[in-house]
This record gives C-alpha cells, sequence and structure tokens, in this order.
C-alpha cells in the first residue's frame, strides 16, 4: 500500500463515539463507521440474539426497534445509532416471564429451527402496536419482511394472533414501539 | 460481507452536506435511508470514499400542500407518506405506492428521495414522477422528472447536489398501481401506474427499460376513444426491456399489456 493510501485508510477507519440506549441499559462505544448495528450489537455489546441471516437485506432476521420502528439492523451503520433507543429481543422477556408473542411463539409452534424467530418477534411487536387486532391478511402483509425457511408460515401468523388475544385481554406490557408515520 | 472503509460525516445543513461531498470528492455519497446504498456496499458493489449522513436535516422531511402541488421532502420516509392524510388526500396513488415499496422495516428507513436519486430501474416513484410531469427540487436548480432520468441508475444530479423536494401535482382522479412480483416485499418484475388527470389519462411503467417509461401511445389511444383492452396494446409499442433472472425481455413487454389493462380497469373499479 502505498503512503498516501495507507492514510486514507487510516482517516476511514477513525472511530466515532456511537452512545445508545439498548433495551433500556445506555452504552458508549468508540466504532468504525463501516460498523453494521447488527454487529456492533452481536460483537460489541455481546447481544447475540440478533441473527444475521442473509447478505441483502432481504431476510428480517435482524429486526430490532429503533426508537419504537421495526428495522433491518444489518442495512443500518451503528454510527446512525447515535442517540437512539433499541430494543432486542433480550429487550422482551421481563423478571424471567416471556413477553406474550415469546410465549404465543412457544405455545403455537412458531418455530422450528428457530433462526429466523427473534427477527419475526420484534417484527410483530411492531405490528401489534400499529394494530393491535390484525387480520390473517393483515398480518401476513406485516410480515413480509421476514423470511422463514422452515415454518410455511401457518404457526407464525397462529402466534400473532394468539399474542395479539393475550396482549389485549391481558395488563399492558411495555415495550416502546411507536405509533407509526404521521 | 463487510463493507469498504469510509470517511463518515453528519450534516446539519444542506449547505453542509453539500460542502461536505466537495470536499470529500466524487466518491463520496449521500446517505439518507441506507436502503439502496447499504446493501451495495455489504455486497461491495459500491464502495464510497466516504458518507454524508443527511438523516438529521428534519426540514427535509415534510409533506406541504401548495396550492395545486403536493411538495414531499427528500428525507420523507416510504411509512410517512404512505400513512400522510395529507398524500391521501391529494395524491392518493403515491400513498398507494409508498405502501408497496418493500416492506414495513424498509418502509420505515428508505426515503422518496433516495428512491428518486438511486434512478433504480425497479424503483416506483420514478414512474410517478415521470408520468406526471413533477419536478425534483436540489439545493441548486429545478429539473422536470423527464430530463432528470438519464439512464440506468444515473441522472441529471451532479456530484454535491441534494435533492431537497419532489413537487407533484394534486390528482384525485380514478388511479391504480399494479405491481407484478413473485413475493410480497420484492421489487417490481413489471409495474404499471394509471391516474386520471385533466380529463386524460397518464400511464407509467416501471422496470421495463433502463429508465421509467410514459406510455404515451396507450395515453392517445384513450384519449381517442379506444378501450382499455385495445389501449393496452400500445403499452409495449417501443420497448426494449433488458431481460433479467426473473423476466425475458417477450414476457416483460407481454406483462406491459396486460398490467396496463388492468391498470385502468383496477382504476375505474372494474377487475
Ligand atoms: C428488501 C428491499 C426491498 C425493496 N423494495 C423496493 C421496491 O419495491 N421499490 C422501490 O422503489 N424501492 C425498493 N427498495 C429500495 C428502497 O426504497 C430504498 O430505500 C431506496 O431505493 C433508496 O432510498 P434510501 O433513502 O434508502 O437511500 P440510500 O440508500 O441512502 O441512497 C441511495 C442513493 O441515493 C443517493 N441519495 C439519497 N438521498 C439523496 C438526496 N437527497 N440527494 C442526492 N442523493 C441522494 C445516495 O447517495 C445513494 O447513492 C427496497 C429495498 C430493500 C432493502
Ligand atoms: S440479515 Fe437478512 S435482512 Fe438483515
Ligand atoms: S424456524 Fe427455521 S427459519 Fe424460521
Amino acid at each position: 500500500m502505498a503512503p498516501a493510501e495507507r492514510r486514507l485508510e487510516g482517516i476511514r477507519s477513525m472511530k466515532h463515539k456511537v452512545a445508545t440506549t439498548v433495551n433500556g441499559r445506555r452504552h458508549e462505544h468508540e466504532v468504525e463507521p463501516r460498523l453494521l448495528l447488527v454487529h456492533h450489537l452481536r460483537d460489541n455489546l455481546g447481544l447475540t440474539g440478533t441473527h444475521i441471516g442473509c447478505d441483502t437485506s432481504q431476510c428480517g432476521a435482524c429486526t430490532i426497534l429503533v426508537d419504537g420502528k421495526a428495522v433491518k439492523s444489518c442495512t443500518m451503520f451503528a454510527v446512525q445509532a447515535e442517540g437512539k433507543s433499541l430494543t432486542t429481543i433480550e429487550g422482551m422477556a421481563k423478571d424471567g416471564e416471556l413477553h406474550p408473542i415469546q410465549q404465543a411463539f412457544w405455545d403455537e409452534h412458531g418455530l422450528q429451527c428457530g433462526y429466523c424467530t427473534p427477527g419475526f418477534i420484534m417484527a410483530a411487536a411492531y405490528l401489534l402496536a400499529q394494530n393491535p387486532n390484525p387480520t390473517e391478511d393483515e398480518i401476513r402483509k406485516g410480515l413480509e419482511g421476514n423470511l422463514c425457511r422452515c415454518t410455511g408460515y401457518v404457526n407464525i401468523v397462529k402466534a400473532v394472533q394468539t399474542a395479539a388475544k393475550t396482549m389485549s385481554t391481558a395488563p399492558a406490557r411495555k415495550t416502546t414501539v411507536a405509533a407509526g408515520g404521521n | 460481507m463487510i463493507p469498504a472503509a469510509f470517511e463518515y460525516a453528519r450534516a446539519s445543513s444542506v449547505e453542509e452536506a453539500s460542502n461536505l461531498l466537495s470536499k470529500f470528492g466524487e466518491d463520496a455519497k449521500v446517505l439518507a435511508g441506507g436502503h439502496s446504498l447499504i446493501p451495495l456496499m455489504r455486497l461491495r458493489l459500491a464502495q464510497p470514499s466516504a458518507l454524508v449522513d443527511i438523516n438529521g436535516l428534519k426540514d427535509l422531511d415534510h409533506i406541504k400542500e401548495d396550492g395545486r402541488k403536493l411538495r414531499v421532502g427528500a428525507l420523507t420516509r416510504h411509512v410517512t407518506i404512505q400513512n400522510s392524510s395529507t398524500v391521501k388526500e391529494k395524491l392518493p396513488l403515491l400513498a398507494e405506492i409508498a405502501g408497496e415499496v418493500g416492506d414495513n422495516q424498509v418502509r420505515n428507513m428508505g426515503t422518496m428521495g433516495g428512491v428518486i436519486a438511486h434512478a433504480d430501474a425497479a424503483g416506483d416513484y420514478p414512474t410517478l414522477a415521470l408520468m406526471l410531469d413533477a419536478d425534483i427540487v436540489t439545493n441548486q436548480r429545478t429539473i422536470p422528472a423527464n430530463e432528470f432520468f438519464k439512464d440506468l441508475f444515473t441522472t441529471a444530479l451532479a456530484p454535491d447536489e441534494i435533492v431537497t423536494e419532489v413537487v407533484f401535482p394534486v390528482a384525485t382522479g380514478a388511479h391504480k398501481y399494479v405491481k407484478f412480483r413473485r413475493r410480497l416485499f420484492d421489487w417490481a418484475i413489471v409495474g404499471v401506474a394509471a391516474q386520471k388527470m385533466n380529463g386524460g389519462w397518464r400511464i407509467g411503467l416501471t422496470n421495463v427499460g433502463p429508465t421509467p417509461v410514459r406510455a404515451t401511445a396507450v395515453e392517445e389511444a384513450l384519449h381517442k376513444g379506444a378501450q382499455p383492452e385495445e389501449a393496452a396494446q400500445h403499452a409495449s409499442d417501443e420497448l426494449d426491456p433488458a431481460g433479467d433472472l426473473r423476466a425475458s425481455p417477450e414476457y416483460k413487454k407481454h406483462l406491459a399489456r396486460v398490467l396496463t389493462k388492468r391498470a385502468i380497469n383496477q382504476a375505474e373499479g372494474r377487475q
């Protein structure tokens, strides 16, 4: 590498501060701009529940909530999360008790290998915050950004329907999810 | 894959963003929703030397009615456009199209300006911008849509030019976007938009060439009183689409005709 190129490499790898609140806890790190948010969560914060299933932003396995909105964390740089509040699958269960959506995936057999499940649960959390009583069509449309290679989706849809029922009868459990666009 | 290293800077005004782009040089790029750029960077099909993040420019995130115009800020997310009561009232076809872009996660991040500037042949908004004679407003000038899309991924934008707004006409007549694809979140294999406006039809085609296409031959046939079925035959008149993984050129031309008929019929409430 020529000295000028090496200098440029140096500038481009220069680290930036990123302060986030993840599942209610504040974190501060120095990261390279090219670090994807999903790698930051998994490698720097040790939150390996968020999975990586593709290289093309299509599978949704990496879905988390950023300020309450479902986002594919593989399609955002960690530096862009500066000042934001993130919720990952690890933030769903409270005090040793599964979140109603997690419980419903368990009860309805909404998974087989489980690789896609964290992404589905986060996408479902966003969907149910927007629309607490979705029809089957609305559930399928709402989860269009998530792929499952095992289940055929039928039990995933059932799980979301069951979660919608429990969540509308049980006292509200707070996950911070945005009320959507304006 | 991990993207190649790049310099990163957050802009706090359009002017600063433009200055940063000039400073970083031609290989620098704007980072908006990131949902076209980051996938390309992950595959190392794009290796910008620097990214200028415009996500903090809240004044580019707006939807305004301005007489007979609808002004949509470049940083307005698909989800905002889809749910906007102003868009639903003044240009419902745009709200319909926004709701069909990608999936929930994509719509939470992707922006109007990003789709327009990226100029993917399968992008949905460019079709609407072209067929409705929208204006693309930048920090330097106003460019009519029919002079903006030059080629595949190629626009009239200069390297330090930033899209600030897209200005559409208000259109509230019969309308429909028919997007043909294999899975819900996919890009269009072919898409057709139909909008009734000023007593005539505007028809636009997505992904049947390097740039969006306005099907003027169909519009004229309809104007002369042809039935949708007959007029739609002209949808492929001057098309020379490239084949891709999902469709051959012949199939795309077939889809252009069939979907044009469907779009007009469905716009008018027939099946
Ligand atoms: C799974 C998936 C499915 C998708 N499906 C569709 C679909 O069906 N239809 C569709 O239209 N799109 C689709 N997209 C693309 C999505 O809409 C992108 O958000 C959009 O194409 C780019 O907008 P962005 O804001 O994300 O831009 P970015 O990715 O940030 O930028 C894209 C390009 O535009 C430039 N740019 C961005 N904003 C500006 C600006 N204001 N001024 C100048 N240059 C700018 C950038 O420098 C870059 O070169 C899909 C994406 C994914 C991941
Ligand atoms: S890892 Fe597949 S969409 Fe993010
Ligand atoms: S359960 Fe295996 S991918 Fe969904």
